[in-house]
């Protein structure tokens, strides 16, 4: 039996660029190039080595974004993911985290699926809540930040790297996976997957595909609400020592007059 | 005056320190009623009293330690009911995120996550956020239900404001989805004695330029001599160096100490990311045109191999 799986892919701001906030204290997506996030790479790493490992899979990318969020999925498709899904429409403008889990929830059920993967975070919300509001409103089981995964027999088995413990975790499908940047390394697209890519399918779904309204989701639908963002002064100019041999000890100097020693 | 639901983060029933932060934030939106679950549950109100808490709710199950994150927004959903409050407040590590995200939708509110100060607002509370690699700092607030808000540590001051603390057991049952992840083996991490990387006063990091697991001893002598966590480079992680439990960094742990000193780091995006609201940053760098000067309140421009082990023995004497 085929295994779905849907990874979960978002199109962020360059981390390298300039990111700043628009008018309306959204992000704002014009200045800056976007890319798939880089940590969802990992998640689509982990898609392809699942289905490598399972008799037949089909590994579907799915993205909430502005029409340049194309280029995510065509990212993924590239690396050797199946198909695609876009949800695209105008009034998911400013979407919080909540909403955004609402919205993948809804495209995930439509999609079908056994299992789905995402990454730990996002490189622009930084949130890392996504994957468990996923399976909370799915209802299944949260296998989450996982360094390590597999599957077989219908069960996710993955180890967990907390900060007190290392953990083995364990649960049947279907379920919601997250994948740390300790997974393994993403793999480049080769140019044949590139070409290939240009093939596959995109699908794009609206607000009305998913059975929900614009009042759920988008700015003014969002259950948070940023009232001020403000850049952070530059830090003034430190004092900058070159060593000439007692680089140490000046240093010391400086820390005792900040009463660190 | 209206109740704030604080999760308590604990070891065995010693409180960690974010815990006791947010303590000290939730009294400025509230009275304080702590949440504390799992095995020595009881014996954290001493401390929890002592910070502020008006009230103790407890619950202990196996539940906690043998499946992932479910049971805890169960038990965290259960007092919710019981208590009402004007806002839930969690410590903002990875578990602690995913418990009140869960926890958000299920009663039907917005979430802040990573929060770095709270204030009381005509709206409700008001939570300050840093975003893009610490290069903006945001306001915002829940507009929809009962703020649930996610605090980074090292965001307020532990202050002692004895209260009763008074000890309740709280009734949890659990759901049906509690026991869909099972945790099937767990292995504590070592203690290295040096204090937890997020909670430290000062981390002193070491990145691509320590060159070797060996050298990590230069860093770590220099960590020692000021009683400080060790923190590494995602290079240095990678290069397996150092453990990734100690990689800063937005991937790693994010750190917000009085200082911060990095060794050998060229201060990449993303490792900023993670240090950039320490109050005093300090570098050792061979190369004048490393970015992380650019952050630095002091930086030495030189080989972190002659300049460490000379600033260790002068810290050491100048101690005595
Ligand atoms: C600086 C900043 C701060 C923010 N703070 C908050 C806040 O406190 N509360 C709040 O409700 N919202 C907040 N938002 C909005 C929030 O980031 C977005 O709604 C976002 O889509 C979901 O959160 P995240 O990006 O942090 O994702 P995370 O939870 O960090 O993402 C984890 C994973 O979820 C998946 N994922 C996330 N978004 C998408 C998507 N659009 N399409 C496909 N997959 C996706 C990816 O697999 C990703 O790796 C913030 C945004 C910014 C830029
Ligand atoms: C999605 C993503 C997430 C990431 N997350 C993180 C993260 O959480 N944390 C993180 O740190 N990185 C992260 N990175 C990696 C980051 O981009 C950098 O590659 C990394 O921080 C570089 O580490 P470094 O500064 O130790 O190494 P380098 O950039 O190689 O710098 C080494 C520095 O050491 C100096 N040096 C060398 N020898 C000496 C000497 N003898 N004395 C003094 N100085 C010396 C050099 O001049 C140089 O500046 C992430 C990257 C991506 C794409």
């Amino acid at each position: 039996m085929s295994l779905r799986i849907v990874v979960t892919v978002k199109y962020v701001p360059d981390a390298t660029g300039d990111r700043h906030f628009a008018d309306d204290l959204t992000v704002d997506r014009d200045d800056v190039d976007g890319l798939l996030s880089e940590l969802d790479e990992y998640a689509v790493e982990q898609a392809l080595q699942i289905a490598d490992e399972a008799d037949d899979a089909e590994i579907t990318v799915l993205t909430v974004g502005p029409e340049d969020a194309k280029d995510a999925l065509r990212k993924a498709l590239s690396m050797g993911a199946d198909k695609a899904i876009h949800v695209e429409d105008d009034d998911l403008h400013g979407t919080d985290a909540i909403g955004t889990s609402l919205v993948l929830a809804k495209a995930i059920e439509k999609a079908g699926y056994d299992l789905v993967i995402s990454g730990m975070a996002s490189t622009d919300g930084t949130a890392g809540i996504v994957p468990a509001l996923l399976a909370e409103r799915l209802g299944v089981p949260q296998v989450t930040l996982l360094s390590e995964v597999s599957v077989e027999d219908g069960v996710v088995k993955g180890r967990r790297d907390g900060d007190s413990a290392s953990e083995q975790l364990e649960a049947s499908l279907p379920a919601v996976v997250s994948v740390t940047d300790q997974s393994g390394e993403a793999r480049y697209p080769s140019f044949k997957g590139i070409m290939a890519a240009k093939k596959k399918p995109v699908e794009s779904w609206d607000l009305e595909d998913l059975e929900l309204d614009a009042d759920e989701v988008g700015l003014e639908g969002a259950w948070t609400k940023v009232d001020s963002a403000t850049e952070r002064p530059a830090r003034t100019a430190g004092t900058i020592v070159k060593d000439e041999g007692e680089g140490g000890k000046q240093l010391a100097e400086f820390l005792a007059g900040q009463k660190f020693i | 005056m209206a109740e704030v639901l604080v999760y308590v983060d604990h070891v065995d029933g010693a409180v960690r320190k974010p815990t006791l932060e947010l303590l000290t934030l939730a009294r400025r939106i509230g009275e304080p009623v702590a949440v504390a679950l799992g095995s020595g549950a009881e014996n954290t109100a001493a401390a929890l009293a002592e910070h502020g808490a008006v009230k103790v709710l407890t619950h202990d199950a196996a539940e906690y330690a043998d499946y992932l994150v479910v049971p805890k927004v169960d038990a965290l959903q259960a007092a919710y009911k019981a208590v009402s409050p004007a806002a839930v407040l969690v410590p903002s590590s990875a578990e602690g995120k995913e418990i009140a995200a869960r926890l958000a939708v299920r009663i039907g509110s917005g979430i802040i996550t990573d929060a770095t100060d709270i204030e009381a607002g005509d709206e409700g509370p008001v939570a300050t956020q840093s975003a893009f690699a610490a290069s903006f700092t945001t306001k915002s607030r829940v507009s929809k239900g009962t703020p649930v808000i996610t605090v980074k540590p090292n965001s307020a001051p532990v202050e002692a404001a004895p209260a009763a603390g008074a000890v309740e057991a709280l009734a949890v049952s659990f759901s049906e989805k509690a026991t869909g992840t099972k945790v099937t083996a767990r292995t504590p991490r070592e203690s290295t004695g040096r204090p937890e990387l997020t909670e430290a006063a000062i981390v002193v990091s070491g990145g691509r330029g320590v060159n070797g697991a060996e050298n990590f001893s230069i860093i770590e002598g220099l960590a020692d001599s000021l009683g400080a966590a060790v923190g590494a480079s995602r290079a240095a992680v990678d290069a397996g160096w150092y453990p990734h439990t100690n990689q800063v960094g937005q991937t790693g742990k994010s750190v917000s100490p009085q200082l911060y000193i990095a060794s050998g780091i060229s201060g990449a995006i993303q490792h900023r990311a993670g240090m950039q609201t320490s109050k005093t940053i300090v570098a050792i760098n061979k190369d004048a045109e490393a970015p992380i000067f650019d952050l630095v309140d002091y930086g030495v421009v030189g080989d972190l191999f002659e300049v460490v082990p000379q600033l260790t023995e002068e810290i050491k004497s100048r101690k005595g």
